[in-house]
């Protein structure tokens, strides 16, 4: 089992509301956020081209949050999905460091926090909070491993991109372009 | 009355220690129980959920609200059976429960009054007290003007109650901003083009569209949430988007064809598409022969607006114009010219409406798959009530016979028949002003305070502190959406629909239901006998019962979809059809407009452009906010909580503007915003235009996360284009320049 | 032009707009970690010699403060520290990838052996000292016989605790400037430079002195190369490097950097120390102070500079 999320920044406006849903989801507290909305605007009037992205932690397979975390509070959970336990976390900030995509914050409760691909949901048989949300049904999430899922099947259809690759970190979230 | 009366005052009597709570509360409530689990569950399966429907827009998506053990409410998640929006909230609606959690929310009726030192201020009174205070009012108003000279501005659900009370007091002056500050114009120009006008939802067939023209319309950021939904669906689809707009928005982002149109030149383009149509025979011609009047006119008319000829008008080449006209040939019927919706711009806007009419006559699309279908929508009967007295005089009379053809009340028409004038007997002397923030809402704040100032009775009736409630002379707080009963949502649509909403929380504070508020001052006024159920629950409990469901059943499915009584979406083929038009069929010539001495035929007319060193005021919407109405809301502010002025790179460089850098903005009359904006430097706009969100650059200060951020369009707006046809007041003929400093600091 | 732009208003504290997540705490905690750690590299290098006569300012005088230092250091890093009451999950596990991991266990190790170590040199400062207990005189006698392995044990975890204190900006590849293979002997130098300075103010021998002072100028001419060195690797290297050298060449740590580290806590000392050796008469305690300073800087700045250098946006 690999979970991933797939991204259409074909179909994303750029509207937020992955965002908004996971704070109100997740109890992240107002001013900080798992997720965000990255638009980035080519070209000279007019000949234009955006991409939208919403983006999270990437749940890497080989990720440097969890390799440098001295506690083992940054771990892997079946599936690939990377989390924190909250009362293993000591505050470091080593792993918010260690990170390329700045996808970690601090909690103001002391831990460090950040997407957990709605893990608890996901055990439910749910969709995590955003993708559910998302007015545009432009993300795709599932198991890789399995061929029939939405993600494995967008992904076999559409051209893609990870970001920053050349960081080492074998992202999972893909982003369709 | 006296100018001085009715000054501008902040409520500034609101008590402090709900101020103390403010923040930190909003904090802790997310904080605290956060430390159990690791896996920070709101575990829905667990959670308490209530059905309402979203009143952060109008386009009234239904949802439920979950609760958490202790009963705070954590989110709200759309409702799978509604088709408004298929389970998923748009980022507002998600949003929503901010509106509640706002501590600057209005807490208590308010009162003005004047001190022994002269100076106003508002008291706080019992519910009791304040509405005496009404029903006095409207008596003394009744009594020396008529009951016809009392008005209702009126946006969202209470509406409905404050419109029955302002009925059965013998007044129809009742207007919403959303008709000629919005959709008015295109309401006109299809009535008089199909018989029908479009209401909301718009009916049209996105989601199976293959061509999809969007002009002006920025759809994915005007965040109506079933038409991005659609759009979306649309792009899955393979469907063609033609955008039509000055500033590179998200949909021209998405679109096949992007035509960067100069500002205000949208008819020229429109002209020269129906000219391609008709002359390269990619018209409907089966369509346009059976159901349509007035084609040879019309083609005869529209030949002098070639291709070139709009080049010269629009900017856009001949040849991008003809390419996307065979581009919507080719996918009709199945193409929508999107009829957009605030569409009140530059005063001839009912012109440009009938021209988008017009292209989807000869394309065959209304009607049919893939353009626009034909809604439908369940009948729910009003609770029994006596008849509404019988009403002689209204705001119309005050116009002098114009706007004829407007079907609806003007908000600016009301306020013009507030401002004394010899033309109407009667001036109207009190204003209800329900959910409408009219001090950013209507432009011409100049005249809308000076009808304020007329008046003998301003009632507010809002939630937040908004601009408005400083001119009020009772402040009556309505509790949010979420904390209250409210009529059924009833859709037209595709599938007939009903949705419930209830409250999910006992009301804050000491606001209450504006139902309540209605029911309450006409108990006072004698007219209890309109508001004549016990309760409000029964009353839906009997209106469920009229149409086969129950409060009961409602309350678990939140959502009923009805049976279609038409089995068809679409015209069935050949199929006979009489349109409620004055000839019967689709007026490409419009009988109706020459009747009322208008042309019957679009007509092109050149609008003022910017002097030098200024540039077109185009405003828009952030997917993230709804109006001004959000710009305090603590969970989308944390989205954005400012507006920012767009600036091309060209005009940036020539100002020396950089990113961040805080600019004033001065209209073509001198006005300067009252807020310091900061400029975004992005290719997404225009050389001859500036760009910025509307909502913001609030000016009370009691919006503890509003006030001040960004700069207000609705300030920079004062020069208003009257659209002769319908009274819709363009907007976007206004120009500003950068200022660096405000005259006040070049002083000090 | 291209424009990337955040447009749901990410700010999370002290991730947006650049990270600053780690503030005064570490740099203080990674210079006070490899000033020890120079300071007892020389201490147990010169017992396993067998010099420990020749330099006693360096094994028995300069250690005293070691223990401070490590506790200084740790109270700072327990300071910077979000959860502090997790703090002992440091301890139940150790992660073999984990930099912070390898630090907390080294400083486990390193920080009761210098308290034996100063214990057993006590008489250096005070020659009446009596433990008063006799389980202390006996761990005192067993220590002492011990001393050549107890040096052996400091020469390699002081040199591990130098080291680390570079490794654990440059395990981090998410941050360009820190991305360089250089950080851990470039900080490993900078310990030891720091080290012998102090050791030359704890000395009372004008040799030893003359000694130390040698061996600075040779570590201050080793961090230079290194610095250099590293740019070079910098500017030969991605984009994302390039423009985090560029910090250093022209951008705003520019004049911190070239004129606090390079100039004043390194070129200054090392003519300084260099006059001393010509026999020009220099108050001991100015180069000293300037090398300290430098060391100090020298992780403030890559520490904040660090944190500001980044993939994306
Ligand atoms: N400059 C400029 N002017 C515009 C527009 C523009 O783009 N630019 N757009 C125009 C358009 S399209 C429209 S439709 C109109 C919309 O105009 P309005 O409907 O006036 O929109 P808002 O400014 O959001 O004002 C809504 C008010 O309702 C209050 N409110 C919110 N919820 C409740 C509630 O549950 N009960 C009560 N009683 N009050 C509530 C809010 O606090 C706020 O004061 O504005 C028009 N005016
Ligand atoms: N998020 C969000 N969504 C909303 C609302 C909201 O407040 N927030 N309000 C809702 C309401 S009530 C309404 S009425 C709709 C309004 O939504 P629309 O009908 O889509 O809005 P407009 O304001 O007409 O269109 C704005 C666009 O018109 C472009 N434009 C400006 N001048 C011209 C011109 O001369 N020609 C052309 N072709 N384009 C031009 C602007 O660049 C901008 O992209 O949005 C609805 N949806
Ligand atoms: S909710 Fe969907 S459309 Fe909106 S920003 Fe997120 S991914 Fe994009
Ligand atoms: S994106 Fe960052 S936080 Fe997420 S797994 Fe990768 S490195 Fe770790
Ligand atoms: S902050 Fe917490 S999760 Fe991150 S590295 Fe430190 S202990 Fe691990
Ligand atoms: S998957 Fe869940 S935790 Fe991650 S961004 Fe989406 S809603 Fe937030
Ligand atoms: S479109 Fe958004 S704001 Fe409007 S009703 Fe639906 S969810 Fe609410
Ligand atoms: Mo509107």
């Amino acid at each position: 089992m690999r979970y991933a999320m797939a991204i259409d920044t074909k179909k994303c406006v750029g509207c937020s509301d992955c965002v908004v849903a996971c704070q109100t989801e997740n109890n992240v507290p107002i001013g900080y956020c798992r997720d965000w909305i990255v638009e980035v605007t080519d070209g000279t009037y007019p000949q234009l081209e955006i991409e939208i992205r919403s983006e999270r932690c990437n749940h890497c397979d080989n990720s440097p949050c969890v390799r440098c975390c001295p506690t083992g509070a940054s771990h892997y959970e079946p599936g690939g999905i990377v989390t924190v336990t909250h009362n293993e976390c000591i505050g470091c900030g080593a792993c918010i460091n260690s990170c390329p995509y700045d996808a970690r914050y601090s909690h103001p409760e002391g831990y460090v926090d950040k997407c957990t691909f709605c893990i608890h949901r996901v055990n439910k048989g749910q969709q995590p909070a955003c993708v559910a949300v998302c007015p545009t049904k432009c993300m795709y999430f599932g198991d890789l491993d399995d061929p029939n899922s939405e993600v494995s099947r967008i992904l076999k259809k559409r051209k893609y991109k990870t970001l920053i690759p050349e960081a080492g970190t074998k992202p999972h979230v893909y982003y369709l372009i | 009355m006296s100018n001085s009366r009715r000054d501008f005052i902040k409520i500034t009597s609101l008590s402090a220690a709900a101020l103390a709570v403010s923040g930190k509360f909003l904090y802790s409530a997310h904080a605290s129980e956060k430390t159990q689990q690791t896996f920070t569950a709101n575990a829905a399966a667990d959670m308490v959920r209530t059905s309402t429907y979203c009143e952060v827009c109008f386009w009234k998506c239904a949802g439920w609200v979950y609760k958490n053990e202790d009963g705070s409410i954590k989110k709200i998640i759309g409702n799978d059976d509604d088709t408004n929006c298929n389970g998923r909230l748009c980022p507002r609606g998600t949003g929503g429960v901010g509106m509640y959690y706002d501590e600057d929310r209005l807490k208590t009726p308010l009162l003005r009054v004047t001190g022994a030192d002269g100076k106003q201020t508002y008291k706080e009174v019992s519910w009791d007290e304040a509405l005496d205070f009404i029903a006095k009012k409207l008596q003394e108003i009744k009594e020396k003007h008529g009951p016809e000279c009392t008005a209702l501005f009126t946006h969202g659900s209470g509406g409905h109650y404050w419109g029955n009370l302002l009925k059965a007091f013998g007044s129809t002056n009742i207007a919403a901003p959303s008709y000629a500050q919005c959709r008015g114009p295109r309401e006109v120009a299809f009535m008089a083009t199909f018989g029908e006008s479009l209401d909301s939802p718009e009916p049209t067939d996105i989601r199976d569209t293959r061509c999809l023209v969007l002009i002006g319309s920025h759809i994915g950021e005007n965040m109506h949430n079933g038409q991005v939904q659609e759009m979306s669906d649309a792009i899955d689809k393979g469907a063609a988007i033609i955008t039509v707009d000055p500033r590179y928005s998200t949909a021209a982002s998405k679109s096949k064809f992007w035509l960067p149109i100069k500002p205000s030149t949208d008819i020229a383009l429109l002209l020269a598409w129906i000219r391609e149509i008709i002359n390269n025979n990619w018209y409907d011609r089966e369509y346009v022969e059976k159901y349509t009047y007035g084609f040879e006119e019309l083609k005869a008319y529209v030949q002098p607006f070639t291709a070139e000829w709009a080049y010269g008008i629009t900017t856009i080449k001949p040849d991008q114009i003809k390419e996307s006209a065979r581009e919507m040939a080719n996918a009709a019927p199945a193409v929508i010219i999107h009829p957009g919706r605030h569409v009140t711009w530059y005063g001839d806007d009912t012109q440009r409406l009938r021209a988008v009419a017009i292209l989807n006559a000869l394309l065959g699309s209304w009607g049919r798959r893939g353009g626009f279908y034909k809604p439908e929508k369940i009948e729910v009967p009003e609770y029994p009530h006596p008849p509404f007295p019988p009403v002689t005089r209204t705001w119309r009379m005050a116009m002098g016979g114009k706007y004829a053809l407007a079907d609806l009340a003007l908000a600016n028409g009301v306020c013009d028949a507030t401002i004394p004038s010899p033309d109407l007997n009667c001036n109207i002397k009190g204003w209800i002003v329900n959910g409408t923030n009219l001090i950013m809402t209507l432009p011409d704040k100049k005249k809308t305070i000076e009808a304020i100032n007329n008046l003998e009775l301003l009632v507010v009736v809002d939630t937040m502190p908004m601009e408005i409630t400083g001119y009020a002379d009772v402040v009556l707080p309505e509790c949010t959406y979420l904390e209250r009963w409210d009529d059924l949502r009833v859709v037209h649509g595709r599938v007939p629909n009903i949705a419930l909403r209830m409250p999910a929380a006992e009301p804050k504070y000491n606001s209450k239901p504006a139902y309540w508020m209605a029911k309450e001052l006409a108990k006072k006024m004698g007219l209890q006998d309109y508001f004549a159920w016990e309760n409000f629950e029964d009353m839906l409990d009997w209106q469920l019962k009229e149409i086969g469901s129950s409060l009961e059943e409602m309350k678990r499915i939140g959502v009923k979809n009805f049976p279609r009584t038409a089995d068809d979406l679409y015209f069935a083929n050949g199929e006979e059809i009489e349109f409620s038009t004055n000839t019967g069929k689709i007026e490409l010539k419009s009988t109706a407009f020459q009747d009322e001495g208008f042309d019957p035929f679009p007509v092109y007319t050149p609008h003022m452009e910017p002097p030098a060193g200024f540039y077109y005021l185009n405003y828009g919407r952030a997917p993230m906010h709804t109006f001004s109405r959000t710009a305090n809301n603590p969970n989308l502010t944390d989205l954005m909580d400012e507006n920012k002025v767009w600036v091309n790179p060209k005009v940036a460089k020539e100002w020396g503007l950089k990113n961040d850098q805080l600019v004033y903005l001065e209209n073509q009359d001198g006005v300067v915003s009252d807020f310091a904006v900061k400029v975004r430097v992005t290719e997404r706009v225009r050389f001859d235009s500036v760009y910025i969100v509307h909502g913001f650059g609030h000016s009370d200060k009691k919006l503890s996360r509003a006030f001040g951020k960004g700069a207000s369009d609705s300030q920079l707006i004062t020069r208003v284009l009257v659209d002769p046809i319908m009274g819709g007041t363009g907007m976007r003929g206004n120009f500003v320049t950068f200022r660096f400093e405000k005259e006040s600091e070049v002083k000090s | 032009m291209r424009e990337e732009i955040i447009t749901s208003g990410r700010l999370n504290p002290n991730i947006d707009p650049y990270l600053h997540i780690w503030h005064w705490h570490i740099p203080l905690y990674l210079f006070l970690g490899g000033l020890a750690a120079g300071i007892l590299f020389f201490a147990s290098l010169y017992t396993v010699l067998g010099k420990e006569n020749k330099y006693r300012g360096a094994v028995r005088r300069a250690p005293i403060i070691v223990p401070f230092l490590l506790i200084i250091g740790l109270t700072a890093l327990f300071f910077d520290l979000k959860h502090k009451l997790y703090f002992w999950q440091l301890y139940t596990t150790f992660r073999i990838e984990s930099p912070m991991s390898w630090g907390a266990w080294t400083l486990m190790a390193v920080t009761p052996l210098s308290f034996v170590w100063v214990a057993i040199h006590i008489r250096e400062f005070f020659p009446n000292w009596d433990w008063k207990f006799e389980i202390l005189r006996w761990l005192e006698k067993f220590f002492t016989e011990q001393k050549k392995l107890l040096a052996w044990a400091l020469l390699f975890l002081s040199t591990i605790l130098g080291v680390y204190t570079g490794i654990l900006f440059s395990a981090f590849n998410a941050r360009p400037l820190w991305n360089t293979s250089i950080l851990g002997p470039l900080f490993l130098t900078s310990g030891l430079s720091a080290g012998s300075a102090v050791i030359i103010l704890f000395s009372q021998r004008h040799k030893e002195r003359i000694n130390f002072a040698k061996i600075d100028i040779m570590l201050i001419g080793i961090e230079l190369f290194l610095i250099i060195h590293m740019f070079m690797g910098f500017l030969a290297s991605t984009e994302v490097q390039i423009e985090a050298a560029n910090m250093f060449l022209g951008g705003q740590y520019t004049a911190p950097f070239w004129i606090f580290v390079v100039i004043i806590g390194m070129i200054l000392p090392a003519v300084l120390e260099f006059l001393e050796l010509r026999k020009f008469h220099v108050p001991v305690i100015i180069p000293v102070v300037l090398v300290l300073f430098g060391s100090l800087m020298l992780r403030f700045i890559f520490a904040y500079a660090g944190q500001m250098s980044r993939w994306l946006y």
